[in-house]
């Protein structure tokens, strides 16, 4: 690179010249904004290299990376060249839809495979790869000077995210305990709340809905209101991830969980509850009334499409997809707006259940070491910058980022209410589940159950005391209740 | 200059004693059998396990016992019952459609020999392509079948997302793109059956049902049964076409053996019942396989005996 072009991204990394100065500048000097945007980032990692760390103790070594096809991959991607830079590491990858994305990690950890050293998780997943001796407790190497940067900065990760991906292994132990091995490091997250079509909204005199009855009432009210469209889109498919996203969000806000550990350590089903009853009665004939027609084959991809399209008037669901379609080709680009929920009338705030995309280091890996160089850089502060300013790497998992004006503005500008309703509703967003090994298994059966209450198959009430037993019944088998 | 070449480097002939040479030629079918045999013992020790990856320290011999919770187990039965229901229907409907247009297409015709390679499309789409095609054909919003649904008046008819018309949808997409495949087998046993009994039959003025009763199914029944034995062995395993659209919802609707098996061990990593749910299958097919096998053979010899 030339030292014009250095000299300029270096005043701009120590603060002395603004972003639109130095847009200016490189544009003047036949620059585009995304080359310049990964100069910038050149620049970050140049002080990086300088903060006394060793970052070529690896130097020559090749990590192998499984990653799951998403726009954080994508940032990853972008930036990877300064970490080339950084360490003199090789990283090769290979990326895979979603659909086959799971499938794909257990197959190749099951088997004891040594060809990936890192891979891309979700906390759900390690309750499954952690105690199964497939993935590493991380805490190893962070709690490590000699091999994690002094600028890592760990407790810059938000709390709630941190703990979610930390558990003892003990069935029902809470996540993020003393005991608790640290099994991924996040690098993103989504929170649950409302994405809502403001055009809609504003043209029908519709308000935001604050409790699960307003949104029961806005749903229909909208869907009467549309002509061919729907109220509300959530996901509905026979899936544990039916019950993560919105519906869980709402369940936690009212103090409800889905296990009960006992003081003996065993667990016991807790959705059939007197208040879940009627959380899942209010839930069932919200879909009844103003959801998708076909909302039993919903996905994440379902509900998101819908609303970008002007299908639906809202969504409770990840807040990134309201982010993601938002923008791009969507029919209702800008259209979109967004807010916290809490379902309980009597809460203070969103409690919304999370879903982190984080990374963790296969126990089969030859390259433990230098695959920790990776991760501590793809999860450090200045990737998460990068990944937040330049990409979309949305939500970052670090308060800095959250605190970084430029990425606040940059939200503001294109995203009205986005900031906001993250900051209202991160402190008391977490993992809602109980950690358990069977806990694949028991949300399908639970999203079964949800689709036959749906169909009017059976009563709620009925239907959730059948649950319980159910649930109850697998958790003896595995020696848990 | 060949010569001089030979003379140079004198042929060797590799040689296989008498004694040894059974054992060399049937090497390759023995290789095949291990590759088969080492997954499905495999299976079979799994199946007597109480495997699950998530706990591995509570691996332990249960014996019987995975197969024995079956019997108190509601959703196996669902699952026993769903599948049978797919397979039988299926099959069965292919069967009339893929007969009825073989004889229409029986006459050696450049039409009729048109039409058939046309009605070969289906089969050449893969079926978890099919599945998702006529998902978006079905799609309640703008999938054109729901469309035509609504002019005939069924206004919320919502295909596979109901638990009422799952099991119908999901089975006009596998009869969509298997009936071809009974068509072309049965095409092809019609036009090469004897054609005496059919000339003698016309002579004598038999009517058409009579001949179709009495001359071309028993003549055909060979074909047919084998025509049966391969969809069914296929049907009773389906799992493309039902994950693809459901992932085996609404609620339990469409829950089959292979949807099940394949959940269990890749989202539950239940191994040791899942391994148990494939070695019932395995079973399953097994049983049906031999009664179509054992009749296929005793007609084959009643026919020799007749001839």
């Amino acid at each position: 690179m030339y030292d014009k072009e250095n000299k300029l991204i270096d005043s701009f990394t120590a603060g002395k010249i603004s972003r639109r100065e130095l847009l200016r500048g490189l544009g003047a000097m036949g620059l585009s904004t995304s080359v310049a945007a990964v100069l910038v980032n050149a620049s970050a990692t140049r002080a990086l290299a300088q903060n006394g760390f060793n970052w070529k103790a690896h130097e020559g070594t090749t990590v192998r990376l499984l990653l799951n096809q998403h726009p954080y991959t994508d940032a990853l991607i972008a930036n990877l060249e300064n970490f080339k830079a950084l360490t003199g590491m090789n990283v090769e990858y290979d990326v895979f839809p979603e659909d086959v994305y799971f499938d794909k990690v257990t197959a190749t950890l099951s088997s004891g495979s040594s060809e990936y050293d890192a891979f891309m998780t979700g906390a759900y997943m390690t309750w499954t790869y952690g105690p199964a001796g497939w993935v590493e407790d991380l805490n190893e190497w962070i709690m490590d000077d000699t091999k994690t940067n002094p600028d890592y900065n760990w407790e810059d990760v938000l709390e709630g995210v941190r703990k979610s991906c930390a558990w003892s292994g003990v069935p029902g132990a809470a996540i993020g305990s003393d005991d608790a091995k640290q099994w991924c490091i996040p690098m993103a997250y989504e929170q649950n709340n409302l994405t809502y079509n403001k055009r809609i909204f504003d043209a029908n005199g519709l308000s935001v809905p604050t409790n699960i009855d307003e949104l029961l009432d806005t749903a229909a009210a909208a869907k009467a209101v549309m002509g061919g469209g729907y109220g509300i889109g959530v996901r509905g498919s026979r899936s544990w991830a039916t019950i993560h996203p919105g519906f869980l969000s709402g369940y936690a806000n009212f103090g409800q969980t889905d296990l009960t550990v006992g003081s003996d350590g065993m667990l016991s089903a807790a959705m059939n509850t007197a208040v879940s009853k009627e959380y899942h009665a209010k839930w069932v004939k919200m879909i009844q009334d103003s959801g998708a027609p076909d909302w039993s084959t919903h996905t994440w991809y379902q509900v998101g499409t819908d609303v970008g399209a002007g299908k639906s008037a809202m969504m409770f669901d990840a807040d990134i997809l309201g982010y993601f379609m938002n923008g791009g080709d969507n029919a209702e680009a800008g259209n979109l707006a967004f807010s916290g929920f809490a379902a309980n009338p009597e809460a203070s705030a969103a409690t919304p259940n999370i879903w982190i995309w984080s990374m963790s280091m296969s126990r089969f890996s030859q390259n433990k070491d230098a695959t920790w160089y990776f991760m501590q850089w793809v999860t450090g502060p200045e990737h998460d910058l990068f990944g937040a300013r330049e990409m979309d790497l949305v939500n970052p998992a670090r308060s800095s980022v959250w605190a970084d004006e430029m990425f606040r503005n940059k939200l503001s500008a294109s995203y009205p209410g986005y900031v906001e309703m993250h900051d209202a509703s991160a402190p008391g967003a977490s993992i809602k589940f109980t950690p358990q090994p069977l806990f694949f298994d028991l949300t399908t059966e639970w999203a079964e159950a949800m689709q036959k209450m749906v169909a009017n198959e059976i009563p709620v009430d009925e239907g959730l005391d059948m649950l319980a037993e159910s649930v109850n019944r697998q958790l003896a088998e595995a020696g848990l209740h | 200059m060949s010569d001089a070449t030979h003379s140079g480097f004198p042929k060797r002939r590799f040689k296989v004693s008498r004694r040894m040479l059974p054992y060399v030629l049937s090497l390759p079918a023995l290789l095949v059998c291990i590759g088969i045999l080492i997954p499905f013992v495999t299976a079979v020790l799994y199946s007597l396990q109480r495997y699950r990856l998530s706990q591995p320290w509570a691996r332990k011999w249960n014996w019987g016992e995975n197969y024995w919770n079956f019997l108190s187990d509601d959703s196996f039965w669902n699952t026993l019952k769903v599948s049978m229901t797919y397979a039988f229907t299926t099959v069965g409907i292919e069967l009339l459609l893929g007969l009825g247009i073989a004889l229409l297409l029986q006459k050696r015709t450049k039409f009729n020999n048109f039409v058939s390679i046309m009605l070969l499309m289906p089969l050449m789409t893969a079926p978890a392509l099919a599945a998702l095609m006529w998902k978006l054909m079905t799609n309640p919003g703008f999938g054109i079948l729901s469309y035509f649904a609504g002019l005939l008046g069924f206004e919320d008819f919502n295909w596979a997302s109901d638990p009422q018309t799952a099991m119908l949808t999901v089975v006009i997409v596998d009869v969509w793109v298997y009936t071809p495949f009974i068509m072309i087998l049965l095409l092809a046993g019609l036009r090469s059956l004897p054609q005496q009994p059919f000339e003698a039959a016309a002579l004598d003025g038999v009517p058409r049902w009579f001949v179709f009763y009495r001359i071309t199914l028993p003549m055909l029944t060979p074909f047919l049964l084998t025509a049966v034995l391969f969809r069914m062995i296929e049907s009773i395993q389906q799992f493309d076409i039902i994950y693809a659209m459901t992932q085996g919802g609404p609620g339990d609707a469409l829950t089959v053996f292979q949807v099940e098996a394949y959940l269990n061990f890749f989202q539950s990593t239940n191994v040791g019942r899942s391994a148990a749910l494939m070695m019932i299958l395995w079973a399953i097919t097994y049983f049906l396989s031999n009664i179509f096998i054992k009749n296929w053979l005793r007609l084959r010899e009643r026919q020799r005996g007749e001839a």
